[in-house]
């Protein structure tokens, strides 16, 4: 790895942990969070505004088929017409109801639940958190969707009617100004809080889900033939020396295991490659997983034992 | 050099120290993981109660297993795991355990009213700019009529202009009776005050200076209207048939501005607290506010649909109207459910833990 290349990767490391935030639970547990990105943000909003819209559409046809079928009933009967035009009046109610509850009660509904996330921060993987680290209480959920009636509605209902009688004046002007200092607000705050989330003391965050992974020290015995052929209790294929362990850090070693996991041939014969130059043995071919298998168990065997004794290496440079 | 094998012993083979830990514990936390995204789909009742009550012990469990993992352990895969697992088993552990209904119970109880009496001095301030509002309406109306068209939108000018005759004015107050259409009218006329309200909380957020003006602009048109009314004689009949649904209504509109002016007051003036955070504060309390002043609409647009309409004379529209005002006076200031004791317990809750 060349110095330009592992700057890059340092870099890459620090600009993602400009999003990156400490929660210390109750049992003084330090959590990281990382900030949702703006871009999942929006998605999540975008995928929720077609539910809503889906929905209110739907629901409408609904009521429109019904009251299609109410208005034959009451051409039909003679005696019935003031009960079906009751009929129709309870059906107004209805839809008036309902689009307000969608407009308004969509958010609130799902972020109160326990996944803290609408339907389309599910599907982007976010969810809402309180900033201060304690409970996501529902007055916060409420405050914070309150806002969301000013931030996006009113200008996008107000731009909106703008367009269809023509005349985009000054007005519609203020309403698009009015529409970019909101949506533009993540982007003035180290936070990334909408004008919601100051109210309501919220922040989005990544809601991650991982599966736990097999160690790759652990389990070689589930790894397939070529270790099935070997026994598991025989001594490891490759040993190395202290000096050969003593060239790379924990950041070498969160690759190393990376790049085993992903397990693509071209990158473990890179960095069999890489490491055979670096501790000075010949490079060798067709045994590069095991041989990095290996090397990876014995040096995290090192790096932690030196844990254990207070003594830490963050990477090959410390 | 390369193939140099030396035989070392099985038992250092094994496994490493931190891989040994990780498989006694393996058990605790897949178990954790299975409760946590049981809940997380909605399925608490399938739990059994023994998972239930594990939750808060396993997840002890999984936070210290992270603690020792991070100062003796390198294996960032499972690091990753316990941090994602301990953050989701933190969020069902401290999130919100009260369910809708016990939540809607608590603000019924005494949590909303104890909303109300906190931003006491919003509401006595956005009171003074609805009063003034009125009185400029009014004033302007009175000395040039000419006003009244620029003040009052032309969905309430269609007869109600000036030079009208008695008749005419007093059509529009008691011409409705026994019309029929009058519940989807209540529909209708609550999510139109609600979206109003709602935006008059919101725009508090540019330090309440917006709030203020829609107040101002509201009760402008109500004071013009007066005026007119009182001209052809009409004054106690124009205010009968307002405050049956009035009372209820300017009262909830009231109370949306004075939540957005508490909001814009604690962003203008935090005090010693960081301004992120006393907004944050106002905002809690404030949407309490709100949602109660939601509730006051839908109670205000049935009054304004039925009674309104159906009761035709003065004296009952303003019984109903003064009876309204007292009900939500007494319930607000005057009843404190289980005393102070409440009072202090919900306000403990509006703070962050």
């Amino acid at each position: 790895m060349n110095t330009a290349a592992a700057g890059a990767v340092r870099l890459g490391r620090m600009t993602r942990s400009d999003r990156e935030r400490i929660m210390i639970t109750p049992e003084g547990i330090a959590l990281p969070l990382t900030l949702a990105s703006r871009g999942s943000r929006l998605g999540a909003l975008v995928l929720d505004l077609m539910f809503i819209v889906l929905v209110m559409f739907g629901t409408t046809m609904v009521l429109i088929s019904i009251a299609g079928g109410t208005a034959v009933f009451a051409a039909a009967g003679d005696g019935s017409g003031g009960n079906a035009m009751h009929a129709l009046e309870f059906l107004a109610v209805v839809w008036i109801a309902a689009m307000f509850l969608f407009r308004n009660a969509y958010f609130l509904l799902f972020e109160l639940g326990p996944r803290g996330a609408t339907p389309g921060k599910r599907i982007t993987g976010i969810r809402i958190a309180a900033r201060d680290g304690g409970r996501l209480s529902a007055e916060m959920v409420i405050a914070r969707n309150l806002l969301r009636d000013i931030e996006l509605f009113l200008p996008l209902v107000f731009l909106a009617s703008a367009g269809d009688g023509g005349d985009m004046g000054i007005a519609s002007l203020a309403a698009f100004a009015w529409f970019l200092i909101f949506a533009l607000f993540p982007f003035f705050n180290k936070d990334r809080m909408r004008a919601g989330d100051l109210i309501a003391g919220t922040w989005v965050v990544e809601a991650p889900k991982r599966k736990l992974e097999a160690a790759m020290s652990a389990g070689t015995s589930a790894r397939g033939a070529a270790s099935a052929a070997r026994p598991e209790a025989a001594a490891p294929a490759y040993r190395f020396g202290e000096a050969e362990l003593s060239v790379y850090g924990e950041y070498e070693l969160q690759t190393l295991e990376r790049v085993l996991r992903e397990n693509r041939p071209e990158s473990l014969r890179q960095v069999y490659e890489a490491i055979c130059r670096k501790i000075g043995w010949q490079v060798g071919s067709g045994d590069e997983r095991l041989f990095l298998e290996c090397y990876y168990t014995q040096l995290r065997a090192r790096l932690e034992a030196g844990m254990r004794m207070g003594r830490r290496k963050a990477d090959k440079f410390a | 050099m390369i193939g140099q094998i030396a035989p070392v012993s099985s038992i250092e083979r094994a496994a490493l120290r931190s891989d040994r830990f990780r498989l006694e514990r393996e058990a605790d936390w897949q178990r954790l993981e299975a409760i946590v995204t049981q809940i997380e789909k909605g399925r608490l009742r399938k739990l059994s109660d023994d998972d239930v009550q594990a939750l808060p012990v396993l997840y002890r469990t999984v936070a210290s297993s992270l603690s020792i993992a991070r100062e003796t352990s390198l294996d960032a895969a499972t690091l990753a795991y316990l941090e994602s697992l301990a953050q989701r088993a933190w969020f069902l552990v401290y999130g919100p355990r009260v369910t809708l209904w016990a939540w809607l119970r608590r603000f019924l109880g005494g949590g909303w009213s104890e909303a109300v009496r906190q931003i006491g001095l919003d509401v006595l301030i956005a009171l003074a700019v609805m009063v003034a509002g009125a009185v400029v309406g009014w004033l302007l109306v009175a000395s040039d009529a000419e006003w009244y068209h620029a003040l009052v939108p032309g969905q309430f000018a269609d007869a109600r202009v000036p030079g009208a005759s008695r008749e005419v004015l007093q059509g529009t107050l008691f011409g409705n009776e026994g019309k029929t259409g009058l519940s989807a009218f209540a529909a209708y006329l609550f999510s139109n005050n609600a979206q109003v309200s709602i935006m008059a909380f919101a725009l508090g957020f540019a330090f309440g200076l917006p709030t203020l003006m829609l107040l101002v602009q509201n009760t402008a048109i109500l004071g013009a209207m007066l005026w007119l009314y009182h001209g052809q004689g009409l004054t106690l009949d124009f205010i009968g048939w307002l405050a049956v649904h009035g009372t209820t209504e300017l009262f909830a509109i009231l109370l949306a501005g004075a939540a957005g002016l508490h909001i814009g007051r604690s962003m203008a003036f935090p005090g010693d607290r960081p301004v992120v955070q006393a907004a944050a504060e106002a905002g809690r309390r404030a949407a309490l506010v709100m949602t109660g002043v939601v509730l006051m609409l839908v109670v205000a647009a049935v009054l304004e649909a039925f009674p309104r309409q159906l009761v035709g004379s003065t004296g009952g529209r303003l019984t109903i109207g003064l009876f309204m005002l007292v009900l939500w006076l007494t319930y607000f200031y005057a009843l404190r459910p289980g005393g102070r004791a409440s009072a202090s317990a919900h306000a403990s809750a509006l703070r962050a833990p």
